[in-house]
């Protein structure tokens, strides 16, 4: 009971200052950061939880002081997992709240939905999510792992591991699709033969997994030794997942490494069959850092609740919020344009014990962990890069886009540098 | 160091066979603290060591290993079971003895990590080491793991453990593990065929993948690989078909449920339900707090989870229909674009309300025992869960059937749809009936929610990806038809999975839609179309 009525006053604090937000126009006495999660709808499941984050980390600064001098304000919409509503809310944020900076989105076609925005009215946005990559623009910080920072070391360790034949399993939509097509062809580069690699799409919150895990272990039972390789996207994996189970399928036979399954997901499944299977992020709950540990034990204290966990997208919105605060005191303004060329450059501590840095690409570094899940729900370390990795917004291992680099710093000054043909535009975004 | 340690193996066997149990002990001891020190090649190469070495006495600590109980202590880099008995505080025993070593903090002992690939060394040692156990079904599961290997080495072991077995099941997995073991020897070739006919008789998935790569060797031994293969092929095709013919069963044990509240809410009310599906969210949360109570005040009840929670998810369920059909939907009756805008809103609250008070996130409802694992039917791979899936999706039928014809409550509910104003002039209460149809509806949709909760995301929402489909189900069916809802669901089902093999999972349910639309075109009142006067009323 007592959790529930923390809740709810929860709630009624987010809702009031909402309010307050949207309602006073007290611009210069507060700094306005813009959440834009979507705390209802499908994606409300992932997202509530980084809005979450994002006030716990808001009240932490606060309570050092604030930036500038001045107290940060949260102002809350909720875009409700709808993705037009994204942009409109985006505006609001910008044009009606008067937000600084905005911390949000988590889906590929959201992030889409609310580029045009950024940029007519030039603001800033920091993304926090795995991505499939082949973007750069001005307006956005992305600190979520590129493809580079997650899939390609991931197929490393496994090949590492004597892996020959691949399953590509996925959801039906953008992300799954170009980073299966990176991988691809990056496992073809790697002498993999055709037959050797099984491509599968389903669609969203897929629940009848039978046919596909029977078609998986049929597909694995050749002698090769055989891995699936998971970008299921959130709702579909808790019966993905017990269908393996059910099937008796043995990670120590065929593991399943999956780049959307973290400790959220993980949350509504009993663990205890799916020991071994692996997931590929640039943080886990279990990393052993004085950091991590107090994070985790601000975000306990924060949510009212000692089994919440922590997860990779959160600790990107901890490194994201923590660039923007130096940035800003690097500039000496909130103003946006000072801001975007001040966060070039900028590094903070992450929460696995090293830095991260902001990239002239707007992509940052990180280390890249391969973690397996654990009867407790969490994963353990089983390895990670010896150092940091940059995250490459266009992957050497697509054709069109691999002429391709981004470099916000004058002179440059561009998103789709072709370097082949010498000028600034060379492919469009899909 | 491979070569290092395999050179101190032999040694160590040359030394084992003739001195006294205490310098076996302590030879043992090494063996195992090696698995403490260094990384997963190390751990591997160490477990190698122990299999070789053949002292069952090594079972405890390999199983620990296993389990993630095996800890070095840091103190003397002694390898040590470890079990946490309170926070941070462990209990410690000596891996070979089994002794008590007294208490140890967390941060005195280090635990020892694992990877897939030791935890395949794990089960070979295991499978090798306990081979010659006294109880039969750890020889069973010990000749399973010696079968996945297939090592060669393991040939003499096998010898003297076939000669030795009594239970016939497990020496059937003992030849087989031989013959495995023979094929992938430098044995001659007789030898060879011959294993590789035992192989193909046993037939199933796994001979397919010992033969598959010998299939590619050049001379009499891949020859007969290839044809035993094309043999096996032939027959796994045709259990392909049974298969899928069981999974298109189990899909659509899935509809049914999923349908048969709403073939009663809107099949024979006539209301177009669309909270419906969050009836089912409702039912799969009341299971998540009965194990959550469970769990907490009486967890030898767990396995009886499940029969608790059904008549409590009836009720909850049923309960919040009759609070809906009296609060709303009676005064929209004959306005059915009201009542879709009415129940659709009314499905957005409940799902927010839901998602307000448990939290967004997915919550964890267990299996209980008999709700898990599979079991090989023929060439059939059967899952408990789904089996009783489909048992209980057609006792859920079977009731309802009973219930609406044998049962004065069915009679009037019959009456009241059919034709209301004659039933209220015969003295039946028409609103009474009314609220508990649909109630009744709403109840069963609670108990799928139970059902459902076992191989879906509980979820807010949960009910959302079961509403067209159940729609779909009671439309194809015929509206107004329990039969049609019952043969709708499983045509759909098995329809589903026959074309996902061949279409992928994405266009098999698109070209599933469009068939359902031609159907819709040919015969608009469904399969089972009602006649008589209650459809032109």
């Amino acid at each position: 009971m007592f959790s529930i009525h923390r809740k709810l006053l929860g709630l009624t604090a987010a809702g009031a200052m909402m309010a307050a937000g949207l309602g006073t126009a007290e611009a210069q006495e507060t700094i306005k950061v813009g959440i834009l999660h979507s705390l209802s709808g499908t994606m409300a499941i992932s997202e509530t939880t980084l809005k979450d984050v994002m006030l716990m980390l808001i009240e932490e600064q606060n309570a050092r002081g604030g930036l500038l001098g001045r107290q940060l304000e949260a102002v809350v919409v909720d875009p409700a997992s709808d993705w037009p509503l994204f942009a409109e809310k985006a505006r609001e944020l910008i044009s009606v709240a008067g937000v600084d900076v905005v911390f949000g989105c988590w889906t590929s076609v959201s992030r889409k939905s609310v580029l045009p925005v950024f940029e007519e009215l030039n603001s800033i946005l920091f993304y926090p999510v795995q991505y499939e990559g082949e973007e750069s623009q001005r307006n956005v910080f992305y600190t979520g792992a590129a493809p580079n920072q997650q899939a390609i070391p991931a197929v490393d360790y496994l090949m590492a591991e004597g892996i020959e034949r691949w399953v590509l399993a996925g959801t039906d939509y953008v992300y799954p699709r170009t980073t299966n097509k990176i991988l691809e062809a990056y496992l073809l580069d790697h002498g993999v033969a055709p037959e050797d690699i099984m491509i599968n799409y389903t669609p969203f919150g897929h629940s009848d997994w039978q046919t596909i895990v029977s078609e998986i272990v049929a597909f694995g039972s050749t002698g090769k030794p055989t891995a699936v390789v998971s970008t299921i996207n959130g709702d579909a994996n808790v019966p993905f997942y017990k269908e393996l189970a059910n099937a008796g399928v043995d990670a120590a036979d065929i593991p399943v490494i999956a780049f959307s399954v973290g400790e959220e997901e993980l949350a509504g499944l009993d663990t205890a069959p799916l020991v071994g299977h692996l997931a590929a992020w640039n943080y886990f709950q279990s990393v052993d850092t004085p950091e991590n540990e107090a994070f985790i034990e601000t975000w306990h204290e924060f949510i009212g609740n000692a089994e919440r966990v922590t997860n990779d997208p959160m600790e990107a919105h901890y490194i994201g919020f923590n660039m923007w605060v130096q940035a800003v005191e690097k500039a000496g303004t909130t103003d946006p344009d000072a801001v975007i060329d001040a966060l070039v450059g900028v590094s903070v501590p992450n929460l696995t014990g090293g830095y991260s840095t902001m990239m002239p690409n707007h992509h940052i570094t990180k280390p890249v962990l391969i973690g397996e899940i654990q009867d407790d729900g969490q994963f353990e370390v089983v390895w990670e890069t010896p150092g940091l990795v940059v995250g490459d917004e266009w992957s050497d291992f697509l054709p069109e886009s691999a002429p391709l680099i981004a470099d916000w710093r004058p002179p440059m000054l561009c998103g789709n540098f072709n370097t082949v043909t010498g000028t600034c535009g060379g492919a469009s975004t899909p | 160091m491979r070569f290092v340690l395999s050179a101190f193996v032999a040694l160590l066997v040359s030394a084992l066979t003739g001195i006294a149990p205490a310098a076996a002990q302590t030879d043992l001891r090494a063996l195992i603290n090696a698995l403490g020190a260094g990384g997963f090649p190390e751990i591997e190469a160490g477990l190698r060591a122990i299999t070789q070495a053949g002292d069952s006495a090594a079972v405890p600590a390999v199983t620990a290993l296993g389990e993630g109980d095996l800890y070095v202590r840091t103190s003397d880099s002694q390898v040590v079971i470890a079990i946490e008995r309170a926070r941070g505080q462990f209990a410690l025993t000596d891996a070979v003895t089994g002794e008590s070593l007294g208490e140890a903090a967390e941060a005195e002992i280090e635990r020892i990590r694992l990877n897939n690939r030791v935890r395949r060394a794990i089960r070979d040692t295991l499978g090798a080491l306990t081979l010659m156990s006294d109880n039969p079904a750890t020889r069973l599961a010990a000749a399973q793991a010696v079968l996945r290997t297939g090592d060669s080495e393991q040939i003499p072991l096998l010898d003297t453990a076939i000669a030795q077995e009594t239970d016939a099941r497990v020496l059937a997995v003992m030849n087989a593990a031989r013959a495995v073991a023979i094929v992938r020897s430098d044995r001659p070739d007789e030898e060879k065929i011959e294993a590789i006919n035992l192989i193909a008789e046993r037939g199933g998935r796994d001979a397919v993948s010992i033969l598959g790569p010998i299939a590619n060797i050049e001379g009499p031994v891949g020859d007969a690989a290839s044809a035993a293969l094309a043999g096996i092929e032939n027959t796994q095709r045709l259990w392909a078909a049974g298969q899928n013919v069981w999974y298109g069963l189990s899909l659509g044990s899935v509809l049914l449920l999923a349908a048969i509240g709403l073939a009663i809410t809107f099949g024979v009310m006539g209301v177009i339900n669309m909270a419906h599906g969050e009836m089912v969210m409702i039912g799969a949360y009341t299971t998540f707090v009965v194990q959550e109570i469970i769990r907490t005040q009486a967890p030898w009840l767990f396995d009886w989870s499940l029969a608790i929670a059904i008549p409590l998810a009836f009720l909850v369920a049923g309960t919040i229909g009759v609070a809906i059909e009296r609060g709303i939907i009676r005064f929209l009756y004959g306005r059915p674009l009201e009542t879709l805008l009415a129940t659709w809103g009314l499905s957005l609250i409940l799902q927010q309300a839901v998602r307000t008070y448990f939290g967004p996130t997915n919550k964890q409802v267990g299996n209980p025992s008999w709700m898990s694992g599979s079991f090989e039917l023929g060439g059939l791979t059967i899952a408990y869960g789904r089996m009783w899936i489909i048992v209980f999706a057609l006792a859920v039928f079977a009731g309802l059937m009973i219930l609406m014809r044998a049962t004065s409550f069915g009679l009037r509910m019959r009456a009241v749809t059919q034709n209301r104003k004659m039933a209220s002039a015969m003295g039946i209460r028409t609103p009474w009936i009314d609220a508990m149809t649909f109630g009744l509806g709403s109840g069963i949709a609670g108990m799928a929610g139970v059902a459902l909760s076992q191989i879906d995301n509980v979820s807010p929402n949960l009910g959302q990806s079961y509403i067209i489909d159940s729609f779909m189900v009671v439309v194809f069916g015929g509206v107004g038809n329990l039969w049609g809802t019952l043969v709708g669901a499983f045509t759909l089902g098995i329809a589903n999975k026959f074309l996902e093999p061949y279409a992928g999972a994405v266009l098999g349910k698109i070209l599933v839609l469009v068939l359902i639309i031609l159907f819709i075109q040919r015969r608009p009142r469904g399969l089972f179309a009602l006649k008589g006067r209650a459809v032109e009323a």
